[in-house]
């Protein structure tokens, strides 16, 4: 049985702090507009989802007590819909998708909504607590530092410099400003309040115009974490063979913090016909792979490899990638890793200009491609993102 | 004053006010130590104090110089025989401290001297600690510096009192602070002038605070700058276990285990953390680490600067005045630190102004410390008194021992030899600071080799503890024993060691520096070598390190090395290193190129070429294979000095190997790491490097012989033994 894709949307993205657009909108509103979009959209008998899986990170204050049930509820799709919250980090967006494709492909469910949520501005990141960072009997022996001092590592390790990075994230910034001025974010969702009016149009985060110049004069964001709490020096006990940490990365270079949601529908052939919808996409292979918690961003080329044979597939027969761009050594590292071309790698921009809201990012990219795809009218693409602690998940999708 | 009770541990007495006071006095030990002995009487005073309807507050101090020195580690070294009783022991500490805190009863520590460890702990039963503002007074937790972890509930209750992030610090550098600084930092309430300040300062405090309750028992209990699950909190502690591992490289237990109790406990009930505590306490007392730096760094240490290492049946031999010859950088600062011990010095060059010159160095170290105010003007004028700097060869006349520390020239210390015993007693010894020519040979130019002996002191002199006293063919015990004598007088740690090209401590060394090129020349790249090291615990990377001895210096040393020629082994390194020095003017870090690139106000940078000349890799060898490499070395040859009877004994050989070139202590010592490794997984491991990395590898006989009777490192000397003896 296959799992098709019959629709994927996103929120619009607000800055992730007190000033941003979206916060005093709460993470439960914002995938609630998805929810009544979707139904709106293709007059959805909602009588036939089942079950909403949604990625979120932080599940504490609005996000705690299983935000997915709780957006259900309100959603006004009926007492039968439940919800489930999983956290895989910055993968569970794309997680969601993954689980929803597997209870689709082994015939436990016939039609599901997976997506993601994260309201950055209203709760912070690491405000979960967790042992992974703080239990010294977890922490220690694991070798574990924060995730910018493991992007730096990478750069350090694999030789990227502070100007390959720079380039990146302008060349990022570029196609971001040149695909919202085409008008190519076809899945995207305005935040409109209460009362209908619109709070935000566009994704806030973007800056058109950004110049590797500029962004050479920014400070590293690292290198007192780095030198002031030992993770430097934390870093090199594992990889003993850089002979030190290069901080490269900063505010410009990394994705940005941002709010927003995403959802997708997800269900067999059978689900399809009864809603009358035909279906965009089908998930062809899902899969992740662990790292070492030190370099815990070099997931996705591993998690992609495993993908691929999965499905019977090489490099060459994927058309486009969307790679998140948690900090610009992380696609660039996969595009090295891999040996493929910047041309087919994140074409209409990524998280360092678009932002990436923990838990909604997987979805957004899977959304952003299929987009993409159609436009082109090629057929094969593949979502891969880094996870925190030291993981990848990759999964490929093609047109139907 | 009504004396209820006395015993050989204190004296519990109750005033006309109605004011105990328990007095620590441990007669039968040097010093007041934390037990359970110590304890059990305490909380018998205690209990009965507080079951007293008469008193209404207790005071606890000391009749001895320090209040209580710390815990008892020579019951602490001993390996833990049934760990759940241990444990259970721990416990039942735990309970009978508990019991007078929360005992309803005002109890102030009134801390008339030092006190640390397991003496803070007893002070922090008490409701209120009072300390004297004498800054002879230490106050801390200094466990972590001998592999433990605060036992006594140091480490659940002290961020009660400071915070999370003051009281990590103080739990995991093992501060000690002064009076003034605890006081600042919330370790004790309150700072008295003067001792006879103490018991009144107390006795008010108990008047003005009849139901005092301990912060960890307050309703509304709180940590200072807030718990550990507050930003605050999650910053200090992923900030801590980020900077022990940049300290530890994970090699010490006892800081991780601190982290731990603090982690798992701080946001539990009193009880629960202390039991928590006590866990970890058990645990860490049975590692391995633990017990090798209790046992070298403490023991071994105390014993050798007590003068372990001299010969039997000589006593003390006083130095009163001491020559100095050569007032470079080596003599001027023996000169400072014989003058500080009292000493009369006479400091000879060859000119006065090169005389003066090492007597300033006095000077300036003097002048820092009086601007830190560790010192007086007086005291400091009296010590630049001792010291006369001259250029006469006679002035020398009438000392007690004489130390050479001229240029490494045999002609020219031969020179001066004779120069200097024509005016020297003909009972007194001769000593050259030398750190590289054979005694014997030295000797030779000497009337009277028995009384001619080696002293080589580590630079900077005023700085680095250790002595090695080098054994020359003829000298005699006698001459050991004055030698031995002179180091314990300037109160630094000797060790005693024959004759053999680079003695211990610098052959050893050579080792550690010579396995990082071999490693180098086979490809590894140069900064896994350095990082490796340091993660095994190595101060510094030996790339680094042959910089900072200099290139050229390495050169000039093998080369006077007779083995060279038939030794392709040492040939080829010889030969590299005549490559980056010649070819490629690669001389050290004084030239500003070594292993490294120095450039000013820089930090320094590996070399970039290394990479390519040598073809580095990280498939190359695995890390793990790297630095057992790097230890493995410099533990056999360690083990053979012990064999040749360079070293005389396994435990000046660890210490040598601790304080000389920085092998860490974790393992115990070069030679202790043996036995750390496990001698014959050691033996199989070296055995492979030798096929695979050279004979430079291959174990003596004699150890093959303790692995397989099962023996441990420690037991060498008892091996020799002739059987049936």
């Amino acid at each position: 049985m296959e799992a098709y894709i019959y629709d994927a949307l996103r929120t619009v993205r607000g800055k992730g702090n007190k000033k941003g657009a979206l916060n005093g909108i709460t993470p439960t509103y914002l995938t609630q507009t998805l929810l009544k979009e979707l139904r709106q959209k293709h007059d959805l008998d909602t009588n036939l989802v089942e079950d909403v899986i949604l990625g979120c990170v932080t599940q504490v204050m609005d996000q705690g007590a299983n935000i997915a049930k709780t957006a259900a509820q309100q959603s006004g799709y009926g007492d039968h819909l439940c919800g489930v919250t999983l956290n895989r980090f910055c993968g569970s967006g794309l997680e969601a998708v993954n689980q929803a494709a597997a209870y689709v492909r082994s015939g436990f469910s016939d039609l599901l909504i997976a997506g993601g949520v994260e309201s950055m501005s209203r709760v912070k990141m690491g405000s979960d607590g967790g042992a992974l960072m703080i239990d010294p009997a977890v922490a220690l022996p694991g070798h574990a530092i924060p995730q910018g001092v493991s992007a730096d590592l990478i750069a350090s390790k694999y030789g990227f410099s502070r100007k390959d990075a720079d380039e990146f994230a302008a060349e990022s910034q570029k196609r971001a400003a040149a695909a919202e001025a085409k008008g190519l974010y076809k899945s995207r969702v305005n935040i409109k309040d209460i009362n209908g009016i619109t709070v935000l149009a566009t994704d806030e985060n973007i800056r058109p115009g950004t110049t590797v110049e500029a962004l050479s004069n920014l400070n590293p964001s690292f290198a007192m974490m780095g030198k002031m709490a030992g993770f430097d020096s934390v870093a090199l006990d594992r990889y003993p063979e850089v002979e030190r940490i290069n901080h490269i990365h900063h505010a410009g270079n990394s994705s940005a913090i941002v709010d927003g949601a995403a959802i997708s529908l997800i269900g067999n052939k059978a689900a399809g016909a009864k809603m009358g919808l035909k279906p965009r996409a089908k998930v062809v292979a899902a899969a992740v792979y662990g790292t070492d918690p030190t370099m815990m961003l070099v997931g996705p080329a591993p998690a992609s490899r495993k993908a691929l044979k999965q499905a019977g597939m090489d490099k060459n027969d994927i058309d486009l990638y969307e790679v998140n761009e948690a900090f610009a050594v992380v696609p660039m590292r996969f595009m090295q890793d891999m040996g493929i071309g910047f041309d087919k790698v994140n074409v209409n921009g990524g998280a360092i200009a678009l932002g990436h809201p923990l838990g909604a990012t997987g979805c957004m990219l899977m959304g952003t491609l299929l987009d993409e795809l159609e436009r082109q009218d090629k057929s094969t693409g593949l979502i891969t993102l880094c996870i925190g602690g030291g993981m990848g998940i990759a999964t490929i999708i093609e047109r139907v | 004053m009504n004396i209820v009770l006395k015993n050989n541990i204190l004296t519990y007495e109750v005033g006309s006010d109605g004011i105990g006071i328990i007095t620590v006095n441990m007669v039968d030990h040097p010093a007041n130590l934390f037990n359970a002995e110590m304890i059990q009487a305490y909380n018998e005073a205690a209990m009965t104090a507080i079951n007293d309807e008469a008193v209404s507050g207790v005071i606890v101090t000391s009749s001895r110089r320090m209040f209580m020195a710390g815990g008892d580690l020579r019951f602490l070294g001993k390996p833990i025989e049934d760990v759940d009783a241990f444990f259970k022991g721990m416990m039942t500490l735990h309970q009978k401290m508990r019991e007078v805190e929360t005992g309803g009863k005002p109890f102030v520590a009134a801390i008339n001297g030092i006190a640390l460890g397991g003496g803070m702990e007893l002070a922090l039963t008490c409701h209120h600690r009072i300390c004297v503002n004498d800054t002879s007074i230490k106050l801390g937790f200094p466990e972590v510096k001998v592999g433990l972890l605060p036992g006594g509930g140091g480490t659940a209750k002290t961020p009660y009192l400071m915070g999370l992030q003051t009281g990590l610090t103080y739990l995991l550098q093992g501060t000690e602070a002064r009076p003034e600084q605890a006081l600042k930092d919330g370790l004790i309430g309150e700072l008295v002038a003067t001792q006879e300040d103490l018991i009144p300062a107390a006795k008010a405090w108990i008047k003005a605070n009849p139901n005092p309750v301990q912060p960890w028992d307050a309703k509304k209990k709180r940590i200072p700058g807030g718990g550990l699950m507050t930003p605050n909190g999650v910053m200090t502690m992923m900030g801590s276990i980020g900077n022990v591992r940049k300290i530890t490289h994970g090699n010490y237990p006892g800081a991780q285990y601190i982290l731990s109790v603090v982690h798992d406990g701080l946001e539990l009930t009193i009880d629960r953390a202390l039991e928590i505590e006590a866990r970890y306490f058990t645990k860490v007392l049975q590692t391995k680490e633990a017990k090798n730096i209790i046992r070298t760094g403490f023991f071994a240490i105390n014993e050798a600067k007590k003068g372990k290492a001299k010969p039997k049946g000589y006593d003390f031999q006083k130095v009163n005045k001491v020559g100095i010859l050569g007032a470079g950088m080596m003599g001027a600062g023996i000169a400072y630190v014989s003058a500080k011990a009292g000493m009369e010095v006479v400091l000879k060059d060859v000119t006065m102004e090169g005389a003066e010159k090492g007597k300033s160095y006095s000077t300036n170290l003097l002048n820092k410390q009086l601007s830190k105010g560790y010192t007086t003007p007086e005291k400091m004028q009296t010590v630049l008194d001792r010291i006369e700097a001259t250029d006469d060869p006679n002035a020398v006349e009438g000392s007690d021992l004489i130390i050479e520390a001229v240029f490494e020239n045999v002609e020219l210390k031969a020179k001066v030899t004779k120069q200097t015993e024509a005016v020297l007693a003909a009972d007194k010894v001769y000593a050259s600071n030398t750190s590289t020519i054979p005694i014997t040979l030295l000797a030779k130019a000497s009337e009277r080799p028995e009384n001619f002996i080696g002293i080589h002191f580590f630079s900077p002199v005023d700085k680095m503890p250790l002595v090695e006293i080098i054994v020359g063919e003829k000298t005699s015990d006698k001459t050991i024993a004055q030698a031995v004598d002179y180091v314990t007088q300037i109160k630094k740690v000797p060790i005693v060691v024959n004759d053999s090209r680079g003695f211990y401590t610098s052959r050893c060394f050579g080792t550690f520096t010579s396995e990082g090129v071999y490693l180098l020349k086979e490809g590894v790249p140069a900064a896994m070598i350095e990082n490796v090291a340091k993660r095994k615990g190595m101060p510094v990377g030996p790339l680094a390190v042959s910089d900072e001895v200099s290139l050229t210096l390495g050169l000039h040393v093998m080369e006077s090395d007779p083995r060279l020629k038939d030794n392709e082994e040492m040939m080829e390194l010889y030969e590299l290193q005549k490559m980056l020095v010649h070819e490629y003017g690669r001389v050290g870090k004084k030239g500003g190129k070594g292993f490294y690139d120095y450039l000013p106000n820089r930090q320094k940078n590996l070399w970039p070429k290394l990479a390519e000349l040598f073809n580095s890799d990280v498939d190359t060898l695995d890390a793990e294979t790297v630095g057992k490499r790097i230890l493995h070395r410099q533990a056999l040859e360690a083990y053979r000095c012990l064999e040749e009877g360079v070293l005389r004994s396994v435990k000046d050989g660890d210490i040598g190997s601790v304080m000389g070139w920085g092998f860490p202590i974790y393992t115990g010592g070069a030679l202790s790491y043996i036995d750390y490794v496990g001698m014959e997984t050691f033996i199989a491991e070296c055995d492979d490097f030798a096929e695979r990395f050279g004979s430079r590898f291959s174990v003596p006989d004699s150890l093959r012989a303790m692995a397989e009777a099962g023996a441990s490192i420690h037991d060498f000397h008892k091996m020799q033994e002739p059987v049936g003896a």
